[in-house]
């Protein structure tokens, strides 16, 4: 058991040295040995996020703990990988190794690669850190850290609207981040201790009547802010669009997902403890972003743009799902959760390929494109489908795992919005597929190339694994979402699941 | 109790200033104030008026004892917070390189 333990911490060292090494070195080597380096530390928080996995599978416990330092657990940091956590950092880590591959073409065209790399490992290391730590204070470093990298990784390319772009995020987010500090200090003033399970003990024996939910307020106005739910949302559509496309696919893929979703599920399932009152909210914000988004996105005409606008809607539907805090309705919302992000991140990176081969963003400019680009249209066409919830796609699958949880619990009205919603989304991604790939070629366009060839690989895998997501609901694969979904059903149950396994 | 509202005075002061001022260096301070009323809130949790140092000592009583964790916590809070201001900062100033002002209702390219 305890060698099993110590592969945690590796989720935070690799990125973190991997971090520290391209910056070291980056000046001095070629261009391809900072490429490799990426990419070989991002492969191997690949392999481990499944390792990690596989170990929490075959184990006899349901969680593993790390101490950090050794010290004994409520009183020392301790970093902890359950069913959750698990399936997390196997989206974040997915997400990310297809975007460094995606990366080493796409960041030709910008001058300094390697510090575009050091920043995206810190983001890396911020998001895996926050993942698995089981300290509330830690989570608080981790997402400081994640959201410091965002903000330099949007203003990367310099230009007027990306530094306008990522002040606005700066400084929003930082707000968001007060919020967030504010209601910690609440928690320990109440609790007197910063251990996740150890405040979610202390709480159900010393109700806390009108701190719990002031602090439940306090951190969904932060983390919600960090998930761009709908009236927090005004950053999104300004910081995604503007940050290169391979960040735009993190930013939107993982990012908002563990910053946001993650870190307010575990604190309102886990700590403070999910009620009727919490759950209404919850439900309200998710249907609101899911339809606020869409039609906002109907309208636009900037490929990224409406793509951004699409997360904001996206994200509605993973948070009705958990709002529902029914079994089928987490569910519905943790395979939401992987599968958005995928097929998000695919849309993402197939922007990134037309703007590399056009140069523009812009749907009413190009036109006819699938005939040159093959590869990039396909692969569009596969991610259209599987976020407008089309059959045979990963998408149809959660949503309708959703929509059935909606009607399973009465909430009839929810279910009606969001088979609207993505009757809307559907529309909307027509509207792409018409103007952007079919169409006559354009004479400016007569001589372009499809996308370099690591570009076409990160794509196409991606797609694949949209194709065959659904799959992740047969019996072999299930425990991947059954595991966390338990993780969140027991509650307050986690203090004494962590404080149990520790304590050995 | 009286120590508190005055942080929570000071956090609405810098709240005004991210929302309602239109330059942005004023805007930074805003937010800088906002993490300081914050810190100090933090440190107060734990501070005992006429208290002693957290050190280990037979004789003393525990119960008047600062608690040193929150100032720990701080220290890291204000560090986080030092990174956040610095690329603020340097954002402002790549921003009045690009548009010539520091007003923000002349920075809208973007339609938000």
């Amino acid at each position: 058991m305890n060698n099993a333990n110590n592969i945690i911490p590796l989720f935070v060292i690799i990125p973190l040295l991997g971090a520290f090494l391209i910056s070291l070195i980056g000046k001095f080597v070629k261009r391809i040995w900072v490429d490799i380096l990426s990419g070989v530390s991002c492969f191997l928080l690949l392999s481990l996020s499944i390792f990690g996995l596989n170990i929490l599978r075959n184990s006899a416990s349901p969680v593993l703990v790390y101490k950090v330092g050794g010290w004994a657990v409520p009183f020392g940091i301790c970093m902890v990988l359950d069913g959750l956590s698990g399936l997390m950092l196997l989206t974040v880590n997915i997400v990310a190794f297809f975007v460094s591959v995606y990366s080493i073409n796409y960041m030709e065209k910008y001058t300094d690669k390697p510090k575009f790399y050091t920043l995206f490992m810190l983001m890396l290391t911020g998001m895996n850190g926050l993942v698995i730590t089981g300290d509330l204070f830690n989570l608080f470093v981790f997402l400081e850290i994640a959201s410091i990298a965002s903000y330099a990784l949007v203003a990367f390319g310099t230009e007027a609207e990306e530094l306008e772009a990522s002040f606005k995020y700066a400084i929003m987010g930082s707000v968001a981040s007060s919020f967030i500090f504010v209601g910690i200090a609440f928690l320990y003033g109440f609790t007197s201790t910063l251990n996740m399970a150890d405040i979610a003990r202390v709480l159900s024996t010393k109700p806390g009547l009108w701190l719990t939910p002031f602090v439940a307020v306090l951190f969904l106005m932060g983390f919600g802010l960090k998930a761009a739910l709908v009236p927090f949302h005004a950053w999104l559509p300004d910081a995604h669009p503007s940050a290169p496309a391979s960040i735009s696919a993190m930013l939107s893929g993982v990012l908002i997902k563990t910053l946001g979703i993650y870190a307010l599920v575990r604190v309102f399932f886990n700590i403070i403890g999910m009620t009727g009152a919490y759950s209404s909210v919850l439900m309200f914000l998710g249907a609101i972003s899911m339809l606020v988004g869409v039609i906002l996105a109907l309208s636009q005409w900037d490929l990224k743009r409406l793509l951004a606008y699409h997360s904001i809607s996206q994200v509605g539907y993973i948070i009705l799902g958990f709002g529902l805090a029914t079994p089928l309705g987490i569910l519905g919302g943790l395979f939401h959760l992987f599968n958005h992000s995928i097929f998000k991140s695919l849309l993402f990176l197939n922007s990134g390929a037309i703007d590399y081969a056009t140069g523009t963003r812009n749907l009413q400019e190009m036109s006819g494109l699938g005939k040159k680009m093959p590869v990039t249209a396909n692969t569009n066409l596969i991610a259209s489908m599987s976020i407008a919830g089309i059959p045979p796609f990963n998408g149809f699958f959660s949503k309708l795992i959703i929509i059935l949880a909606c009607i399973e619990k009465g909430h009839i009205g929810y279910a009606l919005a969001a088979v609207i919603g993505s009757i809307l989304t559907l529309a909307s991604f027509m509207k792409v597929q018409k103007y952007a790939f079919l169409g006559e070629l354009k004479e400016k366009y007569r001589n372009i190339k499809e996308a370099p060839s690591m570009m076409k690989f990160a794509m196409i895998v991606l797609a694949v694994i949209c194709v065959l997501g659904g799959l992740m609901l047969l019996p072999g694969l299930k425990f991947l979402l059954i595991n966390a979904m338990d993780v969140l059903l027991q509650g307050r149950g986690y203090a004494d699941t962590v404080l149990g396994i520790a304590a050995k | 109790m009286s120590i508190y509202l005055l942080c929570l005075a000071l956090f609405c002061v810098g709240l005004y200033g991210v929302l309602r001022k239109r330059n942005l260096v004023k805007i930074i301070i805003g937010l800088a104030i906002i993490e300081y009323s914050v810190n100090l809130f933090f440190v107060l949790l734990g501070y005992r008026f006429r208290g002693r140092a957290p050190i280990d000592a037979q004789t003393q009583d525990i119960l008047n004892m600062v608690d040193p964790l929150p100032q720990a916590l701080v220290l890291t809070s204000i560090v986080i917070g030092l990174g956040v201001t610095a690329l603020i900062i340097s954002l402002a100033i790549r921003i009045y390189e690009k548009y010539g002002t520091f007003d923000v209702t002349r920075i809208k390219r973007l339609k938000g």
